[in-house]
């Protein structure tokens, strides 16, 4: 059943044309990059603050209300463009471990993400300030969503040479 | 990052001089990674880019982008808070250097497609 739901994503004539032509793969290729380059750095960047490591003078508040915003639109961008690229040869990405691989860390990340956000973000504003370093669980989350987004580059990258 | 502050699109509640102090130390690291990683796929492959003209736009991006954070950071080295005073200068060359950048990965993505000569 899944093939033939990947038969039919394949057969839709924006897919076909995502494949058959010479320009259309590289250039939403491109933006796919560009797209995953704010969003893995922006992501970094709030990572290395949780982390302690990095933007310490700022208010981990601030800096989340100022970059979030970016990382999300670039997301956005991500995914659709990311979607094009899967739907020009659906049912072969679907069998590639590393593709699999890669879904199922977005999905980590964003389960590590809810799990800070109902947690240790809440009392934000106890460990808000500079001599106040973040609880262990916002450093943990920190690191894991480091950890996560890098192998998520990586498969995405491994994907194009299978 | 840096180049959307520059052009004061994003994140002004700090100043520039401030924002360039914390992120040009990891710009310059993660571009000597780049370029260590970037050597070693070339010498995988040298024919495949070197004669591919996607590749030399590429590296001519990156060198004038590389130039024009070096004359941001030497200004700021010099006369800090400049760039906070002269605003216009500050979002021209933001918005330069976020134009070669895009360039850069779009060009980097085009190697691929392009064939040899």
């Amino acid at each position: 059943m899944l093939k033939q739901f990947w038969a039919a994503v394949e057969a839709t004539s924006i897919s076909t044309a995502v494949r058959e032509s010479t320009w259309l793969f590289p250039t939403i290729e491109s933006i796919h990059v560009l797209s995953l380059v704010v969003v893995v750095g922006s992501i970094m960047v709030v990572d290395l603050r949780l982390l302690n490591l990095a933007s310490r003078q700022r208010s981990v508040r601030e800096l989340t209300d100022e970059v979030l915003p970016w990382t999300w639109t670039a997301f956005v961008s991500a995914a659709i463009t990311g979607t094009l690229l899967f739907s020009s040869s659906a049912h072969r990405y679907a069998g590639i471990w590393q593709f699999e691989t890669k879904m199922c860390m977005l999905a980590l990340a964003a389960v590590n993400m809810g799990i800070f956000h109902l947690g240790a973000f809440r009392s934000v504003a106890h460990w808000d300030q500079a001599p106040a370093e973040p609880p262990l669980a916002a450093k943990l989350a920190g690191g894991i969503s480091l950890g996560i987004w890098v192998t998520i580059v990586a498969l995405g990258r491994w994907v194009g040479f299978v | 990052m840096l180049d959307l502050r520059l052009v004061g699109v994003a994140g002004r509640r700090q100043s520039l001089t401030d924002m360039a102090g914390r992120f040009l130390p990891w710009v310059w690291i993660a571009l000597v990674v780049l370029l260590c990683s970037g050597i070693i796929l070339i010498i995988g492959e040298p024919g495949r880019e070197l004669q591919n003209i996607m590749f030399w736009i590429k590296m001519s991006s990156i060198a004038a982008a590389v130039v024009l954070t070096l004359i941001f950071q030497q200004v700021l080295r010099r006369n800090k808070g400049f760039w906070d005073r002269h605003r216009a200068l500050a979002a021209l060359l933001g918005s330069v250097s976020l134009l070669l950048w895009v360039t850069v990965i779009a060009a980097g993505r085009w190697i691929a497609y392009v064939a040899h000569g």
